[in-house]
């Protein structure tokens, strides 16, 4: 019982482990696979986190925190 | 550490390894070159039906940077050396053939092509990177293989071919 507990995480943590073949790589290989891979998506996200967590600089986004910018 | 925790541990273990194993593995220089036979662009591609010439299998897919790039430099080796005996056979890895044929349509190919969307030839030859060239002998044993293609590349992948040219004449 105790090693069926121990072994059934394992197995499911296993069981998300696939070999992804170089050859498989195609939909990785896609532009919306990277950082920054969308202009107007990055700007967006870089806007809102300016805004909401008052994190501004090193994106080229002003922001004061308000949202309102 | 108790003997059960310790015999459980060793079974995932044990079933980790096995999992990595499943891996394919590269082919060694001398090797006799897998057989394949596939559709291809112009009719089905068969590697037996290139023996006694020097045969330069490229695994390629569309979506890959380096392979569009290795594609002008495949059709100068075509043109150059093909009538010397050498055959370049492109094999596309594109799980969708359609993105293979576009991509053939914007980047013209004088070499003849196969389509493996199941992948059981990269397999078969352990390939480990894209692009993924073998070249092969006149006997269809491995005389070369390379991954990757950069534009440094061209000249040493030309000695390889113009040195095996050399020994089969």
């Amino acid at each position: 019982m105790k090693a069926l507990v121990l072994i059934a995480p394992a197995l499911l943590a296993l069981a998300g482990c696939a070999t992804v073949q170089p050859w498989e790589k195609g939909k990785l290989a896609k532009p919306e696979m990277t950082f920054g891979g969308d202009k107007l998506e990055t700007r967006y996200t870089d806007h809102i986190t300016t805004s909401r967590e008052a994190a501004s600089g090193g994106a080229g986004v002003g922001g004061g925190g308000c949202g309102c910018n | 550490m108790s003997a059960r925790t310790t015999r459980v541990l060793r079974m995932a273990v044990v079933l980790a390894a096995a999992l990595e194993a499943s891996g394919a593995s590269a082919l060694d220089k001398g090797a006799a070159a897998p057989a394949f036979d596939l559709p291809g662009k112009d009719g089905a591609v068969q590697l037996a039906k290139y023996q006694g010439k020097l045969v330069y299998v490229d695994f390629w897919a569309s979506w890959c940077g380096p392979c569009r790039q290795s594609f002008p430099w495949m059709n100068e080796m075509q043109a150059k050396y093909g009538a010397r005996g050498l055959q370049v056979v492109g094999v596309n890895l594109d799980a969708k053939t359609d993105d293979a044929r576009r991509f053939l349509a914007e980047t013209p190919a004088r070499f003849a092509i196969a389509f493996d969307p199941a992948g059981a030839t990269p397999r078969a030859y352990g390939v480990k990177g894209m692009p993924s060239s073998v070249l092969i002998g006149p006997d269809g044993k491995v005389l070369y293989e390379h991954a990757g293609f950069k534009e440094a590349d061209r000249a040493e992948l030309e000695q390889v071919i113009k040195k095996a040219l050399g020994g089969a004449q």
